[in-house]
């Protein structure tokens, strides 16, 4: 019985192995075909480097966004049963559906110059067509639902009796949540920070609708392979591929660490 | 120690939906420092109604008074009242000192630092290490838990430290929810003359939701039962027991011999329960002022003389039989040397009812383990 189960055990391990293998073998392709020489001096040039500070910072911006709206919708979510709320659960989740392309002309029509809120934004001096602010809102459009369903799962594992002693101990609401709530569930609300803000860099479709300038990485790298070749895009790619990895591994660490 | 000084609690035509649960019309008197017990069947809605009172639902008619003071729209934070859920309500990431501060912690600071996490935790280490808390450790035996988390306790550690957390603050009313019901039957014990202990010494208003008779009978001042959301009997456990208001109560009570008793030391593991002089042994590590029951099957009636291997045999007559179903409740009155006869009620089956022919005013033989014997 256990040989068969042993047997068993190996065959859906090479079936996995080869989807492992399938992710792991083009990327490690793409880093080593490009020299370390070649990345530093990809690294140096002004372009490249604008683009992926940009990239970097315009997720991060929308993390922040996310965190500051999507923190209280988690909790929400997580706490009071009301009508509609599938709804609104269904409505977190649709653009990860949504082919970004279409999210981006979503956007359009609603931030767009001639659109009511662009106009209102204008006004404050807040351009989205072809503007950072543009690269954000996009950013955040297709990425948030990973951030919210996070946190809120989080929030969920929280017992609510414990809510409900801190209450009778003199906590108010808001202190209950500081003290008790967020401390508890800010694991997964990091989790969903990681994941959000790496969805978020890799964005493309959204981003290239709104703004295809200033250009964030991915909209470079498809550029110049467009433009002038896979040979030309190749280290930009490498570049993109090796600084994306090695921030998720140390979030990823700084989040393990945490945990003992 | 500092008393606590619980006050009167008053439930005027109170009204709760919550949860799946209703609970309609509600009235309900403890005393200032008495031991009030809730007794009820799961699904009675008694979780519920301590929530009510201490303001994590909204009641949708009736008031709420503490002490003479209407807190029906107090929120919860502003009442001052204690309470103790049945497990799992002790703060994770934080350390038993720190657990037992939380509400100190809170009352110290200003309302801006309170409301963020960082301050928070830094007050809170501060306030862990003010005698306040090492006294509440101290009475509630816990003091060598002080540094550990939640997760390195026993169940019954656990429920010590939530009781030392809400007694800290000295609340105006302790509620206490199943506290006893999640653990093992020798900690049980131990937490009961604990709270028995507590209540004695501090004074406190203590109201405490069970599902166990045993336990009303053992800790409760008065009792009452709630049944689908009302009041089917509120007395004193010896009342209840001994008059059900409702056949709900008489079945939910269950256990038909119950009796006051004096248990003294026996022989190796056994105690001897002197009631009205009648002496029974039992199998407990209890002494003094005690209640013992025996369930109506543990208990064997005979024509002749029982064989010895029983502890407790004893001579009575039959005072009534009563026919229910399969099962026939003959209750025998058993005279006691000191009083009044005892009235032991035994369950036979139809058919040794028949071979027994037994019938009011014959003389019988009963008998029953010492194993069978429940002391509370």
């Amino acid at each position: 019985m256990m040989r068969s189960r042993r047997r068993f055990l190996i065959f859906f391990a090479a079936a996995g192995a080869l989807l492992v293998a399938f992710i792991a073998w083009p990327l490690l392709r793409t880093l080593l075909a490009s020299p370390p020489a070649v990345l530093w001096r990809t690294w140096q040039e002004g372009e490249v480097r604008a683009a992926i500070l940009l990239t970097f910072g315009a997720s991060a911006a929308a993390t922040g966004l996310a965190l500051l709206f999507g923190i209280p919708l988690a909790y929400v979510l997580a706490r009071a049963d009301f009508p509609g709320k599938t709804l609104v659960e269904a409505v977190v989740d649709i653009p990860v559906v949504v082919p970004h392309s279409a999210a981006g002309i979503a956007l359009l029509m609603v931030f767009g110059r001639q659109a009511f809120l662009g106009k209102a934004f204008a006004l404050a001096g807040i351009r989205f067509v072809s503007a950072v602010p543009g690269i954000v809102i996009a950013m955040l459009f297709v990425s948030l639902a990973f951030l919210v369903n996070a946190a809120r799962d989080g929030f969920r594992a929280v017992d609510v009796r414990l809510e409900a002693v801190a209450r009778t101990l003199g906590a108010s609401p808001w202190e209950t949540f500081w003290q008790v709530t967020f401390p508890l569930a800010w694991r997964s609300v990091l989790s969903g920070v990681i994941m959000m803000w790496a969805r978020g860099l890799s964005e493309f479709g959204a981003v290239v609708i709104l703004a295809y300038h200033p250009m964030v990485a991915p909209v470079l790298i498809f550029e110049r392979f467009e433009s002038y070749g896979l040979a030309y895009a190749r280290p930009v790619a490498s570049l993109v591929i090796l600084i994306s990895l090695g921030v998720f591994l140390i979030l990823r660490w700084v989040g393990r660490d945490a945990k003992r | 120690m500092q008393s606590v000084d619980g006050e009167s609690l008053r439930l005027e035509g109170l009204t709760v939906a919550a949860g799946g649960f209703r609970i309609a019309n509600l009235n309900l008197e403890v005393a200032a420092g008495e031991y009030f017990v809730l007794l009820g069947p799961t699904g009675a809605g008694k979780t519920v109604l301590l929530e009510t009172v201490a303001g994590l639902h909204r009641p949708l008619g009736g008031r709420v008074w503490l002490g003479g003071e209407d807190i029906t729209a107090a929120p919860p934070e502003a009442r001052r009242i204690g309470f103790v859920y049945q497990r799992q309500a002790l703060f994770p990431h934080m350390t038993v000192a720190e657990n037992v501060a939380f509400g100190l912690a809170l009352r110290q600071q200003p309302r801006w630092k309170r409301a963020l996490p960082g301050p928070g935790r830094r007050a809170r280490r501060r306030a862990s290490r003010r005698p306040e808390v090492a006294a509440m450790l101290a009475l509630l035996r816990i003091a060598h838990l002080a540094d550990r988390f939640p997760a390195h306790l026993s169940g019954g550690e656990r429920q010590r430290v939530a009781l030392a957390r809400a007694l800290v603050l000295r609340p105006r009313l302790l509620l206490l929810d199943e506290p006893l019901s999640a653990l093992d039957p020798q900690h049980r014990e131990a937490l009961r003359a604990e709270l028995r202990r507590l209540h004695a010494e501090l004074g406190a208003t203590v109201v405490h939701v069970t599902h166990d008779f045993e336990e009303a009978v053992a800790l409760g001042e008065r009792v009452a039962v709630l049944h689908r959301g009302r009041f089917e009997q509120v007395g004193t456990p010896e009342a209840i027991f001994r008059r059900p208001a409702s056949r709900f109560v008489a079945e939910f009570v269950g256990m038909r011999n119950i009796f006051a008793a004096e248990a003294e030391p026996g022989n190796g593991r056994t105690a001897r329960l002197r009631a009205r002089g009648l002496i029974a042994a039992a199998v407990t590590a209890r002494r003094g002022a005690v209640h013992f029951a025996v369930r109506p099957e543990d208990i064997v009636l005979a024509r002749h003389p029982l064989d010895s291997s029983l502890r407790n045999v004893f001579q009575g007559q039959v005072a009534a039989v009563e026919q229910r179903g399969a099962l026939a409740y003959v209750t025998v009155a058993v005279p006691a040397p000191e009083g009044e006869p005892l009235p032991f009620v035994a369950a036979v089956t139809a058919p040794s009812l028949e071979n027994l022919r037994l019938r009011p005013g014959e003389t019988v033989w009963l008998g029953f383990k010492a194993s069978a014997v429940h002391v509370f």
